[in-house]
C-alpha cells in the first residue's frame, strides 16, 4: 500500500479543471456583454401581475424539465396539472418563469374544461442555469406550482450567431 | 408561408382525449443576440397561438422570447364530435399563418 495522499493528474481531473476555466471564461464573456437581464425580483414581479394578491401554493402541478441540458436554446418542457378538468373545477391556465433569461416570462397557455386533462409540451430557451417555475391557475382562483433548477452548459439568446 | 406540422388523430371515439401536437417553423429571433457585425438582430417572435374546433376556442398559447425557434406545442382536447381543428398562429413583424385538421369521432 502507497501512503501518497497527493491527487494524481488522472485524465478525470484534467478534464474537470478544463471544465472549470472554460466555466470560467464563459462567465467573464457573457459579463461583459451583459444585456438588461430578467432577475429574481423581475420573475416575482411577472408573477404578481399574473398571481394579484392570490397565494401561490405548492403542489398538484409537476414541471418536467431536464435537470441537466447541454443547449439551452432547445430545452423541452412538460407541465402537467392534477385536476378532473370539469366545468366546475378545471385549469383555467399555465404559466411558465424563469429566472435569469432576458425576460421572465416563458409561455402561458389557456386551457379549459375541453381540454380533457391539463398536460402541455413545449421547448423553451434558457439563457443560463437557473430556476424555472410553472404556476397553475385554477378556475376556483386558486395558484399551484412547482419549479426546477435547471444547469445549462451552453446558453441561449446572448450568444452571438 | 411559414410550414407548419400538425399532429392530430384522423378518427376517435367520441369522449376521448385526443393529444394534438403543432410544429411551425420560425426563428423566434428574441431581440437580445447579436449578428456577425454585432449589431443585435431586432426582435421577430410569435407571439400568439390558437386553436378552435369547430369553431369554439380550445386552447391559446402567449409566446415569448424564451420559446425556441421553431415552436413546437403540445395539448390536448376531449373528441366531442366530427368536424374542423383550425390552428392560428401571429406574430411580430405581420406574420400569420394557418394550417387545419379534420377529425372524424364516432
Amino acid at each position: 500500500m502507497s501512503d501518497d495522499h497527493r491527487p494524481r493528474a488522472t485524465r478525470r481531473r484534467f478534464l474537470a479543471d478544463a471544465i472549470r476555466l472554460a466555466g470560467g471564461i464563459g462567465l467573464v464573456s457573457v459579463a461583459a456583454l451583459e444585456p438588461a437581464r430578467a432577475t429574481p425580483e423581475k420573475m416575482h414581479a411577472a408573477m404578481k401581475k399574473v398571481l394579484g394578491e392570490a397565494p401561490l401554493r405548492k403542489g398538484k402541478v409537476t414541471l418536467d424539465v431536464p435537470p441537466l441540458i447541454e443547449n439551452g436554446n432547445t430545452v423541452p418542457l412538460t407541465v402537467t396539472v392534477e385536476s378532473p378538468m370539469t366545468a366546475a373545477d378545471h385549469v383555467k391556465a399555465i404559466h411558465v418563469f424563469n429566472e435569469k433569461n432576458p425576460q421572465p416570462n416563458v409561455v402561458s397557455v389557456h386551457l379549459g374544461p375541453r381540454a380533457g386533462k391539463a398536460s402541455i409540451s413545449t421547448r423553451i430557451r434558457l439563457a443560463d442555469s437557473q430556476r424555472v417555475i410553472a404556476v397553475a391557475e385554477m378556475s376556483d382562483g386558486s395558484f399551484w406550482s412547482d419549479e426546477a433548477e435547471v444547469v445549462v452548459t451552453l446558453a441561449a439568446c446572448l450568444e452571438g450567431i | 408561408m411559414a410550414r407548419a406540422l400538425i399532429n392530430v388523430p384522423p378518427k376517435a371515439k367520441r369522449g376521448d382525449i385526443i393529444e394534438i401536437k403543432t410544429l411551425i417553423s420560425h426563428v423566434m429571433e428574441p431581440g437580445y443576440r447579436p449578428d456577425s457585425t454585432g449589431n443585435v438582430l431586432p426582435r421577430d417572435i410569435i407571439n400568439l397561438f390558437v386553436c378552435t374546433y369547430n369553431g369554439q376556442e380550445i386552447f391559446r398559447a402567449e409566446l415569448f422570447a424564451a420559446v425556441a425557434a421553431n415552436p413546437f406545442m403540445s395539448f390536448s382536447t376531449v373528441a366531442t364530435e366530427s368536424g374542423k381543428l383550425e390552428f392560428k398562429w401571429s406574430g411580430d413583424n405581420g406574420f400569420s399563418a394557418a394550417e387545419t385538421a379534420t377529425i372524424t369521432v364516432e
